[in-house]
């Protein structure tokens, strides 16, 4: 498979889900940027989402894992930090997914994704991961995760 | 030593000072929420200092990201002697941060027009996670200001000691000049009058007064620092230098 296919390698990355968020996909979530193919070999050029975050690490290794899995040998990973990630990137079906799993999809207006109460309340700026502030509903009471904009 | 790496050190230098002293309230922060908050803060600070050690690395040509962090002593560090003093009470931490925040958030601001792309670019990441340090100290600062007259008194004491270290923030020498001079590097003084303005009306919401201009502490452009960062350094670079093959 070395073919420089790079459609391909985007569909087999599609299906490494975030390390955190597993619903969505590391394609869904924007961070890699770009796939090229020379000289017999891929490029994968990725960005993090916040400078440290501890996933990148994770999917990384799930990239290398996943392609050596499907026989691709000649591929190298490179870090891009420009242009800086933005949750402009998440598609609208990307943004449903998060409702579902309960976290408010990151918007001007933050909306309780339990009950679509915008009655909320901020709790914290940080939450378990650094991409997410934590909320709570001030209608059905429930405490939420809100993915940040930036 | 090459004034390209030398200036790029510097910010890294601070990224990773200031993260080792966020990350040392981990488990200990006033409430759940803060405890995650300041992890985070330090996770956010240890990836930015990543990126430009990453640049100083290839700049350098032979030490790694990882010899520069863990692998010098306290004359070869040039962070902001601000990032090395201890984090006190809460308080404390969230003026010494507030301080810097402020200048961070202006001094990424004009650094992402940098000549440089690695620099701009890792000033433009930057940014976007200082402007949310700043709301976070900004609001803490607010709510101990004026909150109660234990509370205000605390934050103001911090406030009246670590001012000292504020001054070193906009010095220029002449490393800064010559990288300034490219159109690489920021004017530091320019940055003082919207620093000013971050400050005074912070303070001004926070019922804190603002300390007069006194002493001012300097040295860390040269690599002199406060008695502190060689406790920082001892503690952080133990493992690495105790065991130096170790991998994780």
């Amino acid at each position: 498979m070395q073919n420089g296919n790079t459609d391909h390698i985007w569909q087999l990355l599609n299906t490494i889900p975030d390390p955190e968020i597993p619903v969505i996909s590391i394609i869904e979530l924007g961070v890699i940027r770009d796939i090229t193919f020379s000289e017999r070999s891929y490029t994968i050029l990725i960005t993090p989402t916040y400078s440290g975050c501890p996933a990148v690490k994770s999917f990384t290794d799930d990239i290398r894992k996943c392609l050596k899995e499907n026989g691709i040998r000649n591929f190298k990973l490179k870090l891009v930090y420009s242009p800086a990630w933005t949750t402009e990137w998440m598609s609208d079906a990307t943004k449903k997914k998060l409702k579902k799993y309960g976290i408010a999809p990151p918007s001007n207006t933050v909306i309780c994704p339990q009950c679509n109460s915008k009655n909320v309340e901020l709790i914290s700026e940080f939450g378990a991961t650094a991409c997410k502030s934590m909320y709570k509903c001030l209608d059905c009471l429930e405490p939420f995760e809100f993915f940040k904009c930036i | 030593m090459n004034n390209l790496l030398q200036y790029t050190l510097r910010i890294a230098d601070s990224s990773l000072i200031l993260g080792q002293r966020m990350s040392e309230w981990c488990s200990k922060g006033p409430s759940l929420e803060e405890d995650i908050a300041m992890s985070n803060i330090a996770l956010d600070l240890f990836g930015q200092a990543n990126g430009f050690y990453e640049y100083a690395s290839e700049l350098d040509g032979s030490k790694s990201a990882d010899d520069l962090a863990f692998k010098r002593n306290e004359r070869e560090f040039f962070n902001r002697q601000l990032l090395e003093q201890e984090n006190g009470n809460f308080g404390t931490t969230t003026v010494r941060n507030f301080l810097h925040d402020a200048f961070n958030f202006l001094f990424y601001t004009e650094l992402s027009f940098s000549k440089d792309e690695t620099l701009a670019a890792l000033a433009a990441k930057s940014l976007k996670e200082v402007k949310y340090h700043l709301r976070h100290s900004s609001n803490w600062l607010i709510r101990l200001g004026d909150g109660t007259k234990e509370s205000n008194l605390k934050v103001q004491e911090a406030l009246n000691f670590l001012w000292q270290y504020t001054g070193e923030l906009f010095e220029m020498d002449d490393i800064d000049n010559k990288i300034l001079a490219l159109e690489i590097g920021v004017d530091n003084k320019k940055l003082k009058d919207k620093w000013n303005e971050i400050i005074n009306s912070t303070i001004e919401k926070a019922k804190l007064n603002r300390p007069e201009d006194g002493y001012m502490a300097t040295g860390s452009r040269k690599g002199i620092h406060t008695e502190h960062l060689g406790f920082i350094l001892a503690e952080m670079q133990f493992l690495p230098r105790a065991y130096p093959d170790a991998k994780w």
